[in-house]
């Protein structure tokens, strides 16, 4: 019987210790094997991106030039003003301003430079005399008296980041204190001219936000302007429907030289751009012009350019060498048959420059040769395209394009006009905020909502490179609101561009694909017949020990009763 | 009969257009098109259209990039520039030309799309190069170019030399890979058309119509672009793109039968002008078998009659000027009329090739590839090229030469083993044929197993194997025009002319099905429940045997004793 019993103990233990090997080995095993790699992504940090909580700083240095100050004034400065502002726009972004303001007196070489006859002369030798860094903004405080601006004008706001404003002689009784409080209204209003505008930044942030908190102006010049990219292409295009008649010549290649290049090169900071150019034959527009016999010449109606574009665009062709977005610029020459040829607007009146443009693709413009030649001359004719002419018109376009948008000044103030590059420091300073917080605000939107996908889906592989990428956008993105925060708007916009590259690359790796589409079911169906002829013997002389074990203890009960 | 010049052979190809005003500016581009219409001997009508456009700039150049186009498609200078691309070869190609009945092509292409590239010798990472620019092509040509890889990509060490300027001989530059499988339609011939100037709005290219150009035995549409001299001194280089589309149509389902052909009845169009753009624009047909107007009928007759050698033969070719107004008549359209009026025999060419799968079963196979050489009493070697997956395990040591049944032996062979899901075999070899022979090469191969998810969605179907390709160098029955530079027709200088006694040849042979032991797509679940039931069945008396507990039974009464006493039982004995 003691055989018997030792006998079936030795089972009992045969099976624990199978059941033990299961769970101990097989599980691990099975779970090491079949498991899907996924690298470790900084999801904590990635919620935190989440909230949007931007500080811009701005250093704004305000300069006293002589006859401004009382002698008991000037020896209380230099001194610094902080003024904040916050917005809190919705639930997860919060925008913060922080203007850092640094009064002082003039040096006696800003002094001489301020003696300049005119303003544009006394801009030029301040910018000699000190380079501003990027981002910031200098006010010089000039006399009632002084003669460098005329007398309807109060601000003029140069070329580079330096304005001067013309502010009254202070009572030499009143304390500075009270100085500095009248003129700090002035001296905000020029910053906002010249540095970022809280509607120009919550039109970056349009992605995120809803759409009632923008105004429509900025709004609209935000759609219009194409979306931040780390580089652009942009594509001159001469259409040249009827070669028979036009043999049409165009110095594309000095055009851009002298008229598009400085501006991109100014805007070089921003993104990267190439530029190239094509002549298509036998292209024609998407509609039929009709014939205004009252003006004897064919028209386009405003409301037919959204037709014009598509069967062109066929031809264009896309750009073989690079996935930037494309800017196409078309000048379209229309046949002898069909010409002139005028654009109307929605009042029926021509439009001065022939031209339009599509939001995020580019302009057309329309460019009619027929007073070029009389009805003897023998064809094809040769004619070159005055291209300083459509230069003026897709410069203008390509501003728009860029957002770079004009500023309307307010009353009072006069805005130098930018020279040869078309773009003074300040806009560029403006579009780099701007471009900026859409940089990080779109970057971190990509990389929240990528750590939510793979966060749901469990099946997705993410390989070491994705975990690389994810966290050097990760550590880009922060070092860019650090930048802003520090007012090193050149450094914030080079991180937020970084920061954009890597959110994109890890976002459209084709390895996220890969494992996506594994149904449950399936892997069920595999599995089923290795492990339920295996569980089932086990579990039940699981099930066995454990009712002999709770046997034996109610016996023992019933012994020691 | 007289032959003319058809025009002024002192005017250099590269001279744009003369320009009606002295104001215009010389252009640095000029193209030119150009119809050779061929009538077969089979009664089928050959019909090669070319286009060229000649630009003199420098894409190679280091620093300045070129971003201003004109004539020359913007797409396909961009992929010059961005890639570092010294010469681009690619062809699409649907049916097989029938070399025996046909003679040998203009431009030569095998089956499916054939692609290939030399790199500037400054690319560092020139498989990279090839794969990004096998995507980009795919993408302008609508192909399945992006199927590219490393398993059927190889580099020939002699095959393709560089046609264009440039001795380059370091093949590491040099990409080759055809797909065979590549089905060729509308879709990739509008953006073939689209790089053309004119597109197909005017000029020779209105004739081109899909569903007549479908329509047809065979159907071969290439862009190839190379460096040329811009001059005869050669001291400035010009780069050629040239566009080819060759089409074969078929006399009994084109022609319903009938020995008439016409510009119409063959594209559903007539010319009715020049494209503006071209220099040059002009339609050749072959009347060198009609001299006298036997063989068929011309119409509208042409005096300007053109000679050139073509393919180490001396052909005479009515022309017909396409820049010019009285081409066109009174209808202002032209419409050329052949009819057809007796028989006549073909010269056989001197080289063509055939190639065929012999052997049984699904483990191994051979492949024979025969080449004739027709000459009478010239030997001349060939170049062959195969290049052959890597599931078609090649013996190298059956490879065997015979031609006039002795062994023939190569005089270079240069092999390169296939790498399993990397790379496929390669075979070249120069074989001296002998005059007037068949050589036979042939070479045993094994089929390999694939794994389930490398068979293609129609498996049963076969797998392509690329045509061989065999490079040759073929004495010529006339002199050939070494003067490359010279005002010529376009389809007689395709291939550059080193020598006078020989002309170049390139002959494709027929691509291979192979079939490959092909499993039940089912079998992977199969197998997984067919194992897991056997190891659930091992492991259950494993389990049984381990966790049973055993006892010793009392000995039972054998079997024999058990039904005696059955018996006994019955019958109301006494039990044992």
């Amino acid at each position: 019987m003691a055989a018997i019993e030792t006998e079936k103990q030795r089972g009992r233990y045969a099976a624990l210790a199978i059941a033990a090997v299961v769970i101990v080995l097989g599980i691990p095993l099975w779970w090491k094997t079949t498991e899907t790699y996924r690298a470790w992504l900084p999801f904590s940090q990635i919620n935190e991106l989440d909230s949007l909580q931007l500080q811009l700083s701005v250093e704004v240095e305000v300069v006293l030039s002589r006859g401004t100050l009382s002698p008991e004034q000037q020896k209380k400065v230099p001194l610094s003003q902080t003024r904040e502002q916050e917005h809190q726009i919705d639930a997860k972004t919060v925008l913060r301003y922080r203007y850092e303001t640094k009064y002082r007196t003039a040096t006696i070489m800003e002094e001489d430079a301020l003696n300049q006859p005119s303003a544009q002369e006394a801009d030029l030798s301040l910018h000699m005399l000190s380079e501003s860094a990027c981002g910031s903004v200098v006010v010089y405080i000039i006399p009632e008296t002084s003669t460098l601006l005329p007398a309807d004008v109060k601000v003029y706001v140069g070329q580079r980041r330096t304005a001067l404003l013309r502010a009254a002689l202070f009572e030499g009784t009143a304390g500075l204190k009270e100085v500095l409080s009248t003129l700090e209204p002035q001296v905000k209003q020029v910053v906002d001219t010249m540095s970022f505008s809280h509607q120009d930044i919550l039109a970056a942030l349009s992605d995120r936000i809803r759409v009632g908190q923008v105004s429509k102006e900025s709004l609209a010049d935000s759609m219009r302007a194409i979306k931040s990219s780390p580089g652009y292409e942009i594509t001159f295009s001469l259409l040249n429907p009827d070669p028979k008649s036009h043999s049409l010549h165009w110095d594309i290649e000095g055009a851009v030289n002298s008229y598009i290049q400085p501006l991109l090169d100014k805007l070089n900071p921003i993104a990267n751009f190439s530029v190239d150019s094509q002549i298509l034959y036998y292209a024609v527009l998407g509609v039929n012009p009709r014939f205004d016999n009252s003006v004897s010449a064919y028209t386009l109606n405003a409301d037919s350019l959204a037709h014009v574009i598509n069967p062109v665009e066929a031809r264009l062709g896309s750009n073989a060498a690079s996935s930037n977005p494309v800017l196409n610029f078309l000048l379209y020459v229309p046949d002898a048959q069909h010409s002139p040829l005028f654009i109307r607007d929605h009042s029926k009146r021509e439009i001065p420059s022939n031209a339009f443009h599509s939001p995020r693709w580019g302009g057309i413009m329309v460019y009619n040769v027929n007073d070029m030649y009389g009805p003897e001359a023998e064809f094809p004719v040769d004619i070159n395209i005055s291209m300083s002419k459509v230069m003026g018109v897709f410069l203008a376009q390509l501003r728009l394009m860029l957002g770079v948008q004009k500023t309307q000044p307010p009353p009072g103030f006069v805005l130098q006009s930018a020279g040869s590059e078309g773009l003074a420091d300040w806009e560029l300073d403006r579009l780099m905020w701007s471009r900026s917080v859409e940089n990080i605000a779109t970057a971190s939107t990509t990389i929240t909502s990528l750590a939510q996908l793979l966060d749901q889906i469990s099946n997705i592989v993410i390989n070491d490179n994705i975990a690389q990428q994810v966290s050097s956008a990760v550590t880009s993105l922060q070092a860019a609101v650090a930048e802003l925060e520090a007012g090193n708007l050149a450094f914030a916009l080079q991180y937020s561009r970084e920061a954009i590259l890597a959110s994109e690359r890890a976002f459209f790796d084709p390895s996220l694909l890969h494992l996506l589409y594994f149904p449950d079911d399936q892997k069920f169906a595999i599995y089923i017949p290795l492990f339920l002829p295996m569980c089932v013997p086990i579990v039940l002389s699981l099930l066995k020990i454990a009712n002999e074990i709770r046997q034996r203890r109610a016996d023992k009960l019933a012994k020691k009763d | 009969m007289i032959f003319l010049k058809s025009s002024i052979s002192t005017r250099w190809f590269w001279a744009p257009s003369a320009a009606p005003s002295s104001a215009a500016v010389s252009l640095p581009d000029s193209c030119e098109e150009e119809l050779l219409i061929r009538p077969l001997h089979s009664g089928d009508i050959y019909a090669s259209f070319q286009f060229r456009t000649l630009w003199d700039t420098d894409f190679l150049h280091q620093g300045k990039k070129v971003s201003h186009y004109r004539l020359f498609p913007k797409s396909l200078g961009q992929v010059l520039s961005k890639f570092s691309v010294r010469e681009l070869h690619i062809s699409f190609t649907q049916g097989y030309w029938r070399t025996m009945q046909w003679g040998q092509p203009i431009v030569p292409s095998p089956p499916g799309a054939e692609l290939w590239v030399w790199f500037h010798n400054t690319v560092a990472d020139v498989d990279g190069n090839w794969k990004e620019l096998t995507n980009v092509l795919s993408g302008i040509f609508c192909a399945s170019l992006n199927f590219i890889d490393s398993t059927n990509t190889v580099q020939p060490s002699a095959s393709f030399k560089p046609l264009g300027l440039g001795n380059a001989t370091d093949h590491r530059f040099l990409r080759y890979a055809t797909l065979p499988r590549e089905i060729v339609c509308t879709e990739n011939l509008t953006p073939w058309k689209k790089l053309l100037p004119c597109g197909s709005k005017a000029g020779l290219a209105v004739l081109m119509k899909s569903e007549k150009l479908f329509h047809s035995s065979f159907h071969s549409q290439a862009v190839h672009i190379r460096p040329v001299c811009k001059d005869w001194q050669c001291s400035s280089t010009a780069w050629e793109l040239r566009q080819t589309l060759n089409v074969v149509f078929d006399l009994y389902t084109s022609g319903q039968g009938k020995k008439e052909w016409s510009l119409f009845k063959m594209f559903s169009r007539t010319l009715t002008e020049a494209c503006p753009l071209a220099s040059s624009s002009k339609v050749y047909v072959d009347v060198t078998d009609n001299p006298e107007g036997e063989l068929f009928d011309l119409s509208p007759a042409t005096s300007v009659l053109n000679t050139a050698v073509v393919l180490g033969d001396r052909r005479t070719y009515s022309v017909y000027d396409l820049t010019q107004k009285e081409t066109f008549g009174q209808l202002r359209s032209l419409n050329l009329v052949l009819r057809w009026k007796g028989e006549s025999d073909m010269l056989r060419p001197l080289l063509h090739a055939e190639r065929y799968v012999a052997g049984f079963g699904l483990q191994t196979g051979e492949i024979h590839t025969l080449i004739y050489n027709n000459h009478p009493y010239r030997a001349f070697p060939v170049l062959l090229l195969d290049s052959v997956p890597w599931y078609l395990r090649l013996y190298i040591h059956t490879l065997t030469v015979t031609s006039k049944t002795r062994e023939n032996k190569p005089s270079y062979i240069h092999y390169q083993p296939s790498k399993d899901r990397l790379r496929p075999h390669l075979l070249e070899m120069l074989v001296q044929l002998p005059p007037h022979s068949v050589t036979e090469v042939t070479v045993q191969f094994e089929r390999a197993l694939l794994k389930w998810t490398e068979y293609t969605p129609d498996p049963n179907h076969g797998f392509y194997v690329g045509s061989s390709v065999i490079s040759a160098l073929v004495p010529s029955v006339v002199a050939m025009d070494t003067n490359n530079t010279q005002e010529r027709p376009l389809f007689s200088s395709f291939f550059p002319t080193k020598e006078e006694s020989s002309y170049f040849v390139r002959v494709y042979t027929e691509p291979l099905l192979v079939n490959l032991p092909t499993p039940d797509f089912s079998m992977p679940y199969n197998v997984i429940c067919l194992t897991c039931t056997v190891v659930a069945v091992g492991y259950g008396s494993f389990y049984n045997l381990l966790t049973r507990t055993f006892q010793v039974e009392e000995p039972s009464q054998p079997l024999a004793k058990r039904l005696a006493n059955v018996i006994r039982r019955i019958r109301g004995v006494p039990l044992l």
